[in-house]
């Protein structure tokens, strides 16, 4: 009897029972990441309308965001989507050091722009309740900063994962997954710099 | 190895357990990754919640069954009907809905199970925490979320006592995990469905259940996000004090209407599209005939999703949209019923000319498909810009909505629990009682949603407990409508129960069906098919042509017959 594809690579293996299953976890996350994106543009057309709408859009006594340290970071953060291609770029010649090197620069990069991230919150002289305004720069920077926080951390799970003894031998899923959650983490960062700091 | 050999080494195993679960009752307790025990999970925790749900519905029919408000305090009556249709749609439709995917679609397709099962039963055990939370918010100081299903800000925003947890909060908490429980789920079945086909299942031989089930899941992928965005707002104007939809912080509440509605108008395709996909499941095998136009049919259903995701803004037609804005949205909802139209005239002509069989499954689906023609009606109606306007906030409305989702939805996920409940359980349910059940559903419902009807073009407005006396006389039919629903459940739970524990033994294809689930045990054995997945070798609802759908089909029927 013939035997699909998709199932013939999900034979019984000796490993047990869960190994039957073969993994579509790529399919499955690429899916789950069109999905999100779905918030992110609610929350951009959310911020579009209230800012079009607005009667008086920066709270009183605010002149406007200060883009320029903003810009370093965003430079940091968008790099780092480079260094991450490159240890993909590693791993697939089997190169775990350099792998693990450039892997563990990206999570660096990562954290330094949460870092300024932070420095920029506490500088500002206006808070998430000083209008719609605040609103959504507090949201769109929060929810977009989450991501960057849980993509380290994803990276971070990938990172310990490389050092059981032949793990990536063969690829890897997770890599990948995680790989193009930091891109998609970088490109909507870039988007909301122009909708943030360049649409004023 | 040969299929014959493969299938009955299947059949010798069948039925067991995912191993490391409980062989009996329990596993429908545990933390089970086998789809099949998830969908009865869901199909057993969304009639809980029906009743729930039901017995809600019963007491506002009750206090309307007289003009004065008299049952019910009014706070009392607000609480009622957010948390009915709250409870119907979040903890009934979906989870039922859920429930038949999960059973259906990976024995539709030849697959194992679903793509990710651990993520499956993590979607699944969701649903009883924020049934449970939603539940809790009776309790809370200042009683459950009294805004309407929909929570339109500034009414939901009021939180008149001042506590941080209150009814509305647990509202929003608790939609926010039923939409991260969907959105696993949708994740879970477009993999599967895109991913897991039997060798030789095209797209264009699958199932239709498996294309409505497909482009509702797509629907709950693109448009749960957004509500989930707008509830993430909502739930941080309430309690942390912003100003996303507060108008005197410069917010604008009917941005959260958009960002509603853009989900939940689709949302009501989630509903819709699976029951059309049983719709044709069940003609062509009650009528022994194949699906008229299965291209089309097929088709229509990812039409309908494009549609669906450019209608929204009929929901607020009175809401100050501007003109051109109506005048668009009104042309997009019309045409939603060229799709629909086109699934409706399949469906006729395949039950024209057909050697018509019914049983209680194909009286469901009849009556379903009846009552969604009149709904499909008044929907073109409420479609009209200035016929809304007239309608709008009235009985109408109401009346059209529970057309949709009772009277074809949810008679359709009866015909689907009948006609797949031997399948499933491995027994056969009795016909009488099943019978019974479709009476008394078909009479309740059209007694009760019918009068709405008129009372909406009389001019009564939906959620007040109290009205003019001139409205009495279609509110007591409607009530006495009502009344008849919730004893329609009595003989409907009887049969399940009753005939799960003792009816008789189900052979693997009662109603001499066409599709791989019938080549399987009732009940199948944890993994299906596992890999002796058969070739499909032509296209779904051969009736009447004498085509076989799979290799070797000969001995599989006959292994199953011997077992």
């Amino acid at each position: 009897m013939t035997i699909s594809p998709p199932l013939d690579a999900a034979a019984p293996s000796p490993e047990g029972h869960e190994a039957v299953h073969a993994n579509y976890s790529l399919t499955g996350f690429i899916i789950f990441l069109c999905s999100e994106s779905v918030i992110f543009l609610a929350f951009f057309s959310g911020y579009a309308v209230l800012k079009l709408s607005a009667l008086q859009w920066l709270p009183p006594g605010v002149e406007g965001l200060e883009w320029r340290t903003p810009l370093l970071y965003t430079v940091v953060l968008v790099s780092s989507s480079g260094t991450v291609a490159l240890a993909e770029h590693f791993l697939s010649r089997g190169q775990l050091w350099g792998f693990r090197a450039f892997w563990l620069l990206s999570m660096a990069m990562g954290a330094v722009f949460l870092y300024g991230q932070a420095i920029e919150w506490r500088s500002l002289d206006f808070g998430i309740t000083s209008g719609s305004f605040g609103s959504c720069f507090y949201l769109l920077t929060g929810f977009h900063g989450l991501h960057v926080l849980s993509g380290i951390l994803l990276m971070a799970l990938m990172l310990q994962r490389s050092f059981r003894p032949a793990n990536y031998a063969a690829g890897e899923q997770g890599v990948i997954a995680t790989s193009l959650f930091w891109h998609f983490v970088d490109v909507i960062w870039v988007l909301l710099f122009l909708l943030l700091y360049a649409w004023s | 190895m040969t299929s014959t050999a493969g299938v009955e080494s299947r059949i010798l195993r069948a039925p067991h357990p995912v191993p490391g679960a409980p062989d009996n009752w329990k596993r429908f307790f545990s933390f089970n990754t086998d789809a099949k025990v998830i969908g009865i999970q869901y199909i057993a925790t969304a009639l809980f919640f029906l009743l729930v749900g039901g017995l809600l519905a019963m007491i506002m029919r009750g206090e309307l069954i007289t003009p004065e408000a008299d049952l019910v305090d009014r706070t009392v009556y607000n609480g009622l009907y957010t948390m009915h249709g709250t409870i119907m749609l979040f903890l009934f439709i979906f989870p039922v809905l859920n429930g038949l995917n999960n059973l259906l679609i990976p024995c539709m397709i030849g697959a194992p199970d679903m793509a990710f099962p651990k993520l499956n039963a993590a979607a699944f055990w969701l649903v009883p925490v924020f049934g449970v939370i939603l539940m809790a918010s009776f309790l809370v100081p200042g009683g459950p979320a009294s805004s309407g299903w929909w929570s339109y800000p500034p009414v939901s925003l009021q939180n008149p006592l001042g506590h941080l947890i209150n009814g509305e909060a647990l509202w929003i908490l608790a939609v926010a995990l039923s939409g991260i429980s969907s959105i696993m789920g949708a994740v879970n079945f477009v993999t599967t469905i895109l991913r897991m086909r039997a060798p030789g299942m095209t797209l264009t031989r699958m199932p239709i259940f498996c294309w409505t089930a497909f482009s509702a899941q797509t629907i709950q992928l693109i448009g749960l996000p957004a509500l989930t965005g707008g509830a993430v707002m909502l739930l941080f104007d309430l309690v942390v004090g912003t100003s996303f939809y507060r108008p005197e912080g410069g917010g604008d509440p009917v941005l959260y209407q958009h960002f509603f509605w853009f989900y939940s108008h689709p949302a009501v395709y989630v509903i819709i599209l699976p029951v059309f996909g049983v719709f044709s499941e069940l003609f062509p095998v009650y009528a022994r005939k194949p699906l008229f136009g299965y291209p089309f049919v097929a088709g229509a259903s990812l039409v309908i999703v494009g549609l669906s995701l450019i209608v929204w803004v009929h929901h607020m037609f009175p809401s100050g949209v501007p003109q051109w804005m109506r005048d668009a949205f009104m042309v997009t909802t019309m045409l939603i019923a060229v799709p629909t139209g086109i699934k409706v005239f399949a469906w006729l002509a395949t039950l024209w000319g057909g050697k018509l069989r019914l049983n209680t499954a194909m009286l469901f689906a009849l009556g379903g498909l009846f009552n969604f023609v009149f709904a499909g009606v008044t929907g073109i109606m409420l479609a009209t810009v200035p016929v809304d306007i007239h309608v709008n906030n009235t009985y109408f409305v109401v009346g059209h909505f529970h057309y949709v989702i009772y009277g074809a939805a949810t008679m359709g996920v009866y015909a689907a629990i009948y006609h797949w409940f031997p399948k499933f359980t491995g027994h056969m349910y009795y016909e009488g009682l099943g019978k019974l059940h479709f009476l008394l559903t078909f009479i309740g419902t059209n007694l009760n949603f019918f009068p709405m009807h008129p009372l909406g073009l009389m001019g009564m407005p939906r959620r007040v407990s109290s009205y003019d006396p001139e409205f009495a006389f279609w509110n007591v039919i409607a009530s006495l409508g009502a009344f008849l629903l919730g004893v329609s459940i009595i003989p409907f739970l009887l049969n399940l129960v009753s005939s799960w524990v003792r009816g008789a033994k189900s052979p693997a294809n009662p109603w001499n069906a066409i599709g791989l689930e019938w080549l399987l045990p009732s009940p199948p054995p944890a993994e299906n098919f596992e890999d002796h997945v058969p070739t499909v070798i032509s296209g779904p609802y051969g009736y009447g042509t004498g085509r076989p759908l799979v290799e070797h089909q000969d001995e599989i029927e006959r292994a199953l017959l011997q077992a």
